[in-house]
């Protein structure tokens, strides 16, 4: 046991004198959170917009304020001609450009006026949210129009109140916190057991280890403790400053997350070590745990992108890999507020991985060593 | 040998922080001689080299390789010098022949001088056979003859070689210094460092380094007069002894 | 110049005889564009949804058959009450629950007025308001129907401006247009920022740069030696990119494609020279890839690639002028899918010259031959 605590205090000066590296993976969560924190939100501000108004007047110059009054756009431009609108788009003046045609005084005491709103499709979702949103400002502004001149506005109205549940400021740091946290652990738990082991591997200086009186198995534990020690400090890290700066706390118990996440960590864990039996070289350890581990995690994992979303040969992909699983877990957990009950399927799935890697690994292992 | 002297260095200095590695070194060196620094691991040798090479920038004092000042003149310097460290620094990914072709490219010798100076050098070496094999495929005492013969490639005035034949056995580093010598008869001078107390006796001149400083330097066999001590290996021994640092 | 040639010479021997680069060359792209194109998808086109229908009316029933009609929208099930729907919810089989209340038709036709409840799950809020306004919109699309219906073709319902909204440039509001130019530019900054960051480093890893080191070779001979390659292989990457893009996911190429790749070569002198910088601080490969991660991921997040720079606060809109990568993600789309020319994109050329030239001399200062 002793023997075995040396090993471990030895692993773990490898890891802190590595100052560079550790800055990376508790600078990375910090400043990732404060980029989906600050600097990411799920509203639009500022938009430029480019007016072409070949209808000066009242009516017309009224509308425009009330567009730009909102903090939603900004006027970048005016336009003179019809020309100007294609080379407006193509010098990224504006996303929006609104077309007051030239008779719009007239018909508008007529009921009759028009506008055109054209959009820069490139990016769809912003376009449909700019044009939508242009539609709805212009929208109030008659109505308030029509209220002041006393119109009967008592039509049959259908009011749609909204509830936004689990996240109701709707934060975007809320729904990445979860994110980071798994692409963390698979980062430390993962990618640095695999490349630590390897790199004794390429030393040479495993097989000292292995001559020694520790069993095989307690070296790869002892090699994998603190990996899975700075994962955890890491992930509480990382939930810490989620709730102390942007107010995003853990709903559900605290215990079953951790309880979870250190499931998780094993599950990472098994995997670096199953790489490292597989990888020759830290050069190969590298390519196979960024191409391989990193990249599925981030890609199909949901961290990013819509699961649902997927054709369905990649929703297929997704279901093997276990960061998908534990995002499930650490999101209904952390944002739901609910219990186990809700994620024994999720949970079940992570154990049976798990367990197979850890048997996978230490086949390879045994077959090695003989 | 001539009179000319082609290294000096007074009272060089090199501190990392509050550890002196070379403390007030002086001597001279002059054209063709083979020149030898002994020491044992961590006295300063290979910090010293690389100071008189330009790789490391000096705490104080002076020196001068081939009438140039270490300070400003660390690029006119590299024309001059050859330089083999003491990690085998041969790309193992390229072949022989590619190793040869890439440091001559770098010294800016021309296309036909590459290919004349390839031949020989390979056929000295012995290497015909292999120009075509990775460095990585080499025997160790091969790699280090060849590290050797590239170093002094576009014929420096000076080569500098820091623990040449480390991990190397005895009879390879006998046809090293072969080697050696053959390039001090063509006027080159050889600046050495090694902690292999026999190759001493193989220098012109020794200096003897301990924890930084240099305790004393003379030809070897000046060095075992004076010290009345049958081989280099007790003078050593002796002079180590009496001035290591304490243990702390 | 002699001197560069045969620095470049081992470069790319080196390059292209290590086992690990090919993949990285051929292989990662192909991986990249194919499953990015198909996950970086936020198009949304079947929000699951449940709805509790407490008022069983005509009319009620009349705007529950509109949001099943919706090609927005797919049922998931029907719930029997806010509970059984909340449970939907909960167990992430709906992201939206329809409620409407008992009485619904009568308040509408008797107080003018009715009530809807939405519950949506906004964990991704940027889904969440999209999916609310789809939902609004097939709503208020109802309601007019309902009121012709009911009142007849009043004076009054006519509003004095009717607005019309077009999409230019992408008329099918395909989100892959958008997403190839900005995977592309994703690729050849990834590229092009870890094998030059991590280039030099192994050189010092196994010890070769001090030999280099104490050779006369001039820094601006060596520095343009290890970028050179990696120049070439960004570009070509792009070239290849781009005929997959073209290929598999029929991306429209609207401008000029010796722009871009005249836009990309400035380019990729900044990203390489962050990579070189990068090499100057870092001791292990392993540091060094770190290092240039949390460059991209940052420069990447902040550049309006996977999320528009209009979601962000105003100082963070100020921060992407000195972001490479957003200059490069918008030069890229607005080359092909807008068809700008240089005479549209001239301040962004300027811009990315100035960048390259300080990466340079950036990379150039911290390099260097004595320690």
């Amino acid at each position: 046991m002793k023997v075995f605590l040396a090993f471990v205090k030895k692993e773990f000066y490898h890891i802190f004198r590595d100052k560079r590296t550790l800055l990376v993976l508790f600078g990375m969560p910090f400043a990732q959170l404060i980029l989906f924190g600050y600097a990411i939100t799920t509203e639009v501000s500022n938009a430029s917009i480019a007016v072409y108004n070949q209808s000066p007047g009242q009516f017309s110059e009224q509308l425009i304020d009330k567009l730009v009054s909102s903090d939603f756009f900004t006027v970048s431009n005016r336009i003179a001609s019809q020309s100007e609108i294609l080379e407006t788009f193509r010098q990224n003046k504006a996303k929006l450009v609104i077309i007051i045609p030239p008779d719009f005084e007239n018909k508008f005491s007529r009921n009759e006026a028009e506008i055109q709103l054209i959009a820069d499709g490139s990016d769809p979702n912003l376009a449909t949210i700019l044009g939508s949103s242009a539609n709805r400002i212009i929208q109030s502004w008659m109505n308030e129009l029509l209220k002041s001149k006393g119109a009967n506005l008592s039509m049959n109205t259908i009011i749609p109140e909204v509830r936004w549940h689990y996240n109701p400021e709707l934060k975007s740091v809320a729904m990445f916190v979860p994110g980071v946290v798994t692409i963390i652990l698979m980062l430390v738990s993962a990618m640095l057991t695999s490349i630590s082991i390897t790199r004794e591997k390429e030393l040479g200086t495993i097989e000292i280890l292995y001559v020694s009186p520790l069993k095989p198995v307690l070296i790869i534990i002892g090699k994998v403790v603190p990996f899975a020690m700075l994962s955890i400090l890491n992930a509480i890290f990382i939930l810490v400053m989620a709730y102390v700066i942007f107010n995003v706390p853990v709903n559900g118990s605290i215990a079953l997350l951790l309880m979870e996440s250190m499931l998780f960590i094993l599950t990472a864990l098994s995997l670096g070590v199953f790489i490292s039996t597989v990888a020759a070289s830290q050069q190969t350890a590298l390519m196979l745990s960024l191409f391989a581990l990193m990249l599925p995690t981030i890609l199909l994992s949901g961290f990013i992108f819509p699961i649902s979303n997927m054709p369905w040969p990649l929703q297929i992909i997704s279901n093997i890999i276990p960061a998908k699983w534990f995002l499930i877990i650490i999101k209904t957990i952390m944002l739901k507020g609910l219990g186990i009950v809700y994620i024994w399927k999720e949970t079940l799935i992570l154990l049976g991985m798990t367990l197979g890697l850890i048997a996978l690994s230490i086949r390879k292992f045994k077959i090695r060593l003989q | 040998m001539s009179d000319k002297t082609v290294i000096t260095a007074k009272d060089l200095s090199k501190r990392f922080g509050d550890f002196t590695a070379v403390n007030t070194i002086s001597f001279d060196v002059r054209q063709g001689e083979i020149f030898g620094f002994l020491g044992a691991n961590g006295a300063g040798k290979t910090t010293a080299i690389k100071m008189l090479c330009g790789l490391s920038k000096p705490t104080s004092g002076e020196a001068s390789i081939a009438g140039f000042d270490i300070y400003k003149q660390t690029e006119e310097i590299k024309k001059h010098i050859g330089y083999m460290s003491q990690h085998f620094s041969l790309y193992q990914d390229l072949t022989i022949r590619e190793n040869i072709r890439f440091y001559a490219g770098i010294y800016g010798l021309k296309a036909r001088q590459i290919k004349e100076r390839s031949i020989e050098l390979i056929s000295d070496l012995g290497l015909d056979d292999y120009t075509d094999r990775f460095v990585k495929e080499l025997p160790l005492g091969w790699k280090q003859k060849l590290a050797f013969s590239i170093a002094v490639i576009h014929n420096p005035s000076i080569v500098f070689l820091d623990e040449p034949t480390s991990g190397v056995d005895p009879i390879t580093r006998r046809q090293f210094w072969g080697l050696i010598y053959e390039a001090a008869a063509k006027g080159i001078t050889i600046f050495v460092t090694t902690h292999y107390l026999e190759e001493a006796e193989y220098c012109d001149r020794v200096s003897i380094m301990v924890d930084g400083l240099m305790h004393d330097l003379d030809s070897p066999k000046a060095l075992m007069e004076k010290y009345n001590k049958p081989t280099m290996n007790d003078v050593f021994l002796q002079i180590a002894i009496r001035n290591s640092r304490k243990e702390k | 110049m002699r001197v560069l040639f045969y620095i470049l010479q081992k470069e790319f021997l080196q390059i292209f005889r290590n086992k690990a680069m090919l993949p990285i060359i051929f292989v990662l792209p192909i991986v990249q564009m194919v499953i990015l194109t198909f996950a970086a998808d936020f198009e949304l086109d079947h929000i699951t949804y449940t709805y509790v229908d407490s008022d069983l009316s005509a009319t009620s029933k009349r705007l529950l058959a509109k949001f099943e009609d919706s090609p927005y929208f797919q049922l998931s099930r029907t719930s029997d009450d806010f509970k059984d729907g909340m449970e939907a919810l909960d167990q992430n089989e709906a992201t939206l629950m329809l409620r409407i209340p008992q009485g619904f038709s009568h308040d509408l036709q008797k107080e003018k007025k009715a009530m809807i409840m939405l519950d949506v799950n906004s964990i991704d809020g940027q889904a969440a308001t999209l999916s609310f306004s789809y939902a609004t919109g097939i709503i208020s699309m109802y309601n007019k129907e309902i009121i012709m219906e009911w009142n007849g073709l009043a004076r009054e319902v006519s509003l004095p401006v009717e607005t019309r909204v077009r999409y230019w440039f992408n008329e099918e509001m395909e989100y892959k247009n958008l997403m190839v130019p900005g995977i592309l530019a994703l690729l050849i900054t990834m590229v092009g920022m870890f094998l030059s960051a991590m280039n030099i480093v192994r050189e010092k890893e196994i010890g070769t740069i001090e030999q280099i080191n104490v050779t006369p070779i001039s820094k601006t001979h060596f520095l343009i030696g290890k970028m050179f390659p990696f120049w070439i292989i960004a570009l070509f990457e792009l070239g290849f990119g781009l005929t997959i893009g073209r290929l598999i996911f029929e991306i429209p190429l609207n401008g000029s494609i010796p722009l871009l790749f005249a836009y990309s070569a400035i380019y990729m002198l900044v990203v390489l020279g962050i990579g070189l910088w990068i090499s100057s601080f870092t001791d292990t490969q392993q540091q060094a890839m770190f290092m240039a991660w949390f460059f991209i991921v940052i420069f990447i997040l902040m550049s309006g690639l996977f999320t528009p720079i209009e979601n962000m606060p105003q100082w963070a809109q100020a921060l992407t002028y000195i972001n490479p990568v957003a200059y490069y993600i918008k030069v890229v789309r607005a080359i092909l899918l807008k068809g700008s020319n240089f005479y549209d994109l001239q301040f962004d050329f300027l811009v990315i010259t100035i960048f390259a030239a300080v990466m340079m001399g950036l990379a150039l200062l911290s390099y260097r031959k004595r320690g």
